[in-house]
């Protein structure tokens, strides 16, 4: 393969535009094993996909992808081509989704600019023989006639996606124009164009009004008719009708749903058959993939709407965006609060000035819109997990998946995508039992894993919820304590303690290693990762009720409430969600033990107190509590009280990252960012759960 | 075939900048910075104070909402801490993704030095960390040439963790 010769943003668009398709077909396979077979239209689908990425490859010289495609497009050519084909669904599916990952991993390469050079020749060869296998079992001569009727007739309709079928009412209606309106075919058009809106289906004679001049005298001599499909009322349509500039008479009716049938056939065979002539077969077809067509659920609506309202925008501009909108944010700031100005006391400076920051700080909230991303993505990935992993260990387990239209920032999506994964792994090889187990205890014989995402204030919880045998506390803490990871008897743990051992690095439950898991690596890795985008993970369980893990995690990195501090020149800012309370105590209430450590009793309490120019090492002037101001911060349940000099107040702040080269140098601890303030000084941001927190509880 | 053109242009962008050294001065010396490295230079300005660092790293400033860390020449050459004046410039360099701003008495002038009239610094067997590439002549003065991938050393960020802690 030359690289010279390869456009490098056409390669970025060759790897989006196939790793879309790729996903999308990767979707398309899972939700046709779950009906267990392939609808005309996914066939179609997957046909095109195949299509386009064999025409892609082969411009971008990625030959044995090509080849691979074009392949698998013979495949469904022939099904496609051959109605009643039979085939070995599961077979076929299982070849497409190991061409899937064949893809991914090609991809993967080509974005990292290496030469994709993977073999396909094992692949190509099952492919191949399906193929034999597939013409032989039918013994096949391919009609070429019924694809032309098919494309032919995909032109002709214009039919909506019926969305509630049962309270749809026919309607039939004839315009006729006003003499000398001229251009009666484009008006016509008009009212077809807009009233889809208002119909679920809508037929119309002469149906050739646009490419087809004659049409106007038809429409002239015997007016235009409309065959209606509608829930919308009778009134409405109407309403709508009348409204047709031009009109000389309307005639509108309800009509019985077998004239409605009767038209749609008389009148778009007709055009068939006027062109080609077609088959007796196809015309059953025809009406076959009309109610396919009906019935097809929203999705390729929303394809066909995405194509239109959606643009890709690579992160990095987003990025940019963002960090110059946060500037924005703080130049406006430096003008409106300039000490100067502000001094002059111009009523219209003020005046301006709030208009302007009201425009920044929306669009400082769309930019943080733009970058939200549903989780659909990835919770669609999880069913492939599941999928396969059943296959793999012959269990039965079905996933359900709830409120996958959750938004989270894009850099968070990337970051749990394999936490989640790790979990489902889990719990189906550990946490479901297999058939026989599950019928002994009394539960169904299918296994269910529920996928949830849900808002909670300025979090999302991810709640992964499995039907399983649950986590035996007895075992666990036996594990741990041979493991030397705690000392405590039991009796002084609680269980949500010990169920949060499962995530120290190195606890695997499972004897066995598996292909999938028990390695002792995962449930940490989860962990880590969560906790690197400032989330947490709580593990909850029945025995023999089943596992729920769930996973706090913050809506965005990027903007946190904070509450503003001083110590000496220094400013720090706390996320709010940790701060608890704050007060200024009098130095008797301090206490002192021998260790010269210092605590305060708070309603009947004792927190440890952290001074924070003492910590830091910073110069201040306030160093007594009473002139000071103490921060009570808590987080998972153990609190420690920081000593300040002073508060500034509470501010939304947009997260940015300390400097490579200072997070080169160490992770200063206790310091988990930075920001910058309104006049633009920089802040650091603290991560109480760094800080010597101890546990606080009430006896 | 817009790599090409790419590095075409990348070549001669090269091409311009090659031999073209930013002058500034620490004390009585004069130094050099290759110009490719440079993305800017600023005046002193307000600096946060990092807690836990070594002395040099000065803390971090706000460079139009990116924030990027200041380390004082002098202080990372071991020489005496100066108050900063108005001549006191921060140079913001670039180096491997890596913005860092140095903090120099004075920034003077861009000037050429040919390759002939570079050489090597001498092998004084001080022990001491090279921070010197090379050495150029320049009319009648001397410039000692920084390295600037040494400067921010991965390894020598060890040496010095190591000996801090």
């Amino acid at each position: 393969m030359n690289n010279s010769y390869i456009d490098e943003p056409m390669l970025e668009a060759y790897v989006y535009e196939t790793s879309q398709i790729i996903e999308t077909l990767e979707q398309l396979m899972i939700q046709s094993e779950k009906i267990g077979t392939f609808s005309v239209d996914a066939i179609n689908e997957i046909f095109r996909f195949m299509h386009t990425i064999k025409g892609s490859s082969a411009m971008m010289m990625f030959n044995e992808i090509s080849t691979l495609a074009h392949k698998i497009e013979d495949i469904f050519y022939v099904i496609r081509e051959n109605q009643g084909v039979r085939y070995d669904f599961s077979t076929l599916v299982d070849c497409i989704l190991e061409s899937v990952d064949y893809y991914k991993i090609e991809l993967i390469k080509i974005r990292n600019g290496e030469t994709p050079d993977g073999d396909t020749a094992s692949l190509t060869d099952k492919v191949n023989d399906y193929l034999e296998i597939l013409k032989e079992d039918n013994g096949l001569k391919k009609t070429k006639k019924e694809t032309e009727t098919k494309t032919e007739k995909d032109q002709k309709y214009y039919i909506r996606p019926s969305k509630k079928e049962d309270s749809a009412k026919y309607y039939k209606a004839k315009i006729t124009f006003k003499k000398d309106c001229e251009m009666e075919n484009i008006r016509a058009y008009t009212v077809i164009h807009n009233i889809v809106e208002l119909v679920e289906e809508v037929i119309y004679k002469p149906s050739d009004i646009i490419d087809n001049d004659q049409s106007i005298d038809e429409i002239r001599a015997n007016g235009f008719l409309l065959a209606i499909r509608s829930t919308s009322s009778e009134e409405e349509i109407r309403k709508y009708l009348e409204k047709t500039v031009f009109l000389e008479s309307l005639d509108f009716e309800e009509a019985e749903p077998d004239w409605f049938k009767e038209f749609e056939v008389i009148y778009q065979d007709q055009e068939i058959h006027e062109d080609i002539k077609i088959p007796e077969t196809s015309k059953k077809y025809i009406e076959n993939q009309k109610v396919k067509k009906e019935k097809e659920d929203s999705k390729q609506e929303v394809t066909t709407t995405t194509t239109q309202s959606i643009i890709s925008v690579n992160v990095d501009k987003l990025d940019m965006l963002m960090d110059m909108v946060g500037e924005l944010v703080i130049a406006e700031a430096m003008v409106s609060q300039n000490p100067e100005v502000v001094r002059l006391e111009i009523e219209s400076f003020d005046k301006a000035s709030r208009q302007l920051h009201k425009i920044s700080s929306e669009l400082q909230d769309m930019v943080m819109a733009i970058r939200m991303v549903a989780l659909s993505t990835t919770f669609m990935k999880m069913h492939r997990i599941v999928r396969d992993m059943t296959r793999k260990l012959s269990k039965d387990v079905v996933l359900e998946v709830y409120g996958e239209e959750t938004e989270v920032d894009k850099n968070i999506i990337e970051k749990i995508a394999d936490p989640l994964m790790h979990i489902i792994r889990n719990a189906i090889d550990h946490g479901i039992e297999d058939e026989k187990e599950r019928i002994a205890k009394g539960k169904s014989k299918q296994g269910s894993i529920i996928l949830e995402a849900k808002n909670s204030g300025s979090d999302v919880l991810i709640i992964i919820k499995d039907d399983g045998k649950g986590l035996d506390k007895q075992k666990i803490y036996e594990k741990a304590y041979n493991l030397g990871l705690i000392y405590q008897s039991i009796e002084d743990m609680n269980d949500k303690d010990i169920y949060r051992l499962i995530l120290h690095p190195g606890f695997s439950m499972k004897e066995q290693v598996t292909e999938f898991s028990g390695r002792g690596v995962g449930m940490d890795v989860v962990a880590k990762n969560i906790e690197s985008i400032g989330g947490s993970v709580i593990v909850d369980s029945v025995i023999s009720k089943g596992t729920t893990i769930i996973l706090k995690i913050p809506l965005t990195l990027a903007i946190i409430e904070g509450m503003n501090i001083k110590v000496g020149e220094s400013r720090f800012t706390i996320p709010i969600a940790s701060v608890k309370e704050s007060f200024r105590p009098s130095n008797k209430e301090i206490i002192r033990d021998p260790d010269d450590r210092e605590m305060i009793m708070v309603r009947g309490l004792c927190y440890p107190i952290v001074k924070l120019y003492e910590h830091y090492g910073l110069q201040t002037e306030v160093k007594n509590y009473e002139s000071g101001i103490l921060i009570m911060v808590e987080e998972d349940d153990r609190s420690c009280c920081l000593l300040a000099d002073e508060l500034l107040g509470q501010q939304q702040v947009v997260v940015k990252s300390l400097p490579n080269y200072i997070k080169r140098y160490k992770q200063v601890k206790g310091l988990g960012g930075c920001t910058l303030l309104g006049d633009g000084s920089i802040s650091l941001i603290l991560d109480v759960g760094e800080f010597e927190l101890s546990n606080v509880h009430e006896k | 075939m817009n790599e090409d053109m790419n590095g075409f242009f990348e070549d001669q962008e090269e091409d311009t900048q090659k031999g073209k050294f930013l002058t500034f001065s620490l004390g009585e010396e004069s130094y050099g910075i290759d110009i490719m490295y440079v993305t800017e230079i600023i005046g002193i300005q307000p600096i946060t104070v990092v807690p836990e660092l070594p002395n040099f790293v000065k803390g971090i400033i706000n460079l139009r909402g990116k924030i990027i860390a200041v380390m004082d020449a002098r202080l990372k050459f071991n020489k005496a801490p100066k108050e900063y004046n108005d001549r006191t410039c921060i140079i913001v360099i670039d180096i491997a993704q890596l913005s860092i701003g140095i903090i120099v008495d004075a920034v003077a002038e861009v000037i050429n030095i040919s390759d002939d009239n570079i050489v090597p610094p001498p092998n004084l067997n001080s022990g001491g960390r090279k921070y010197i590439k090379s050495v150029g002549k320049s009319d009648n003065s001397v410039i000692l040439i920084l390295d600037c991938e040494k400067l921010l050393d991965e390894q020598e960020i060890d040496e010095l963790k190591s000996s801090n802690d």
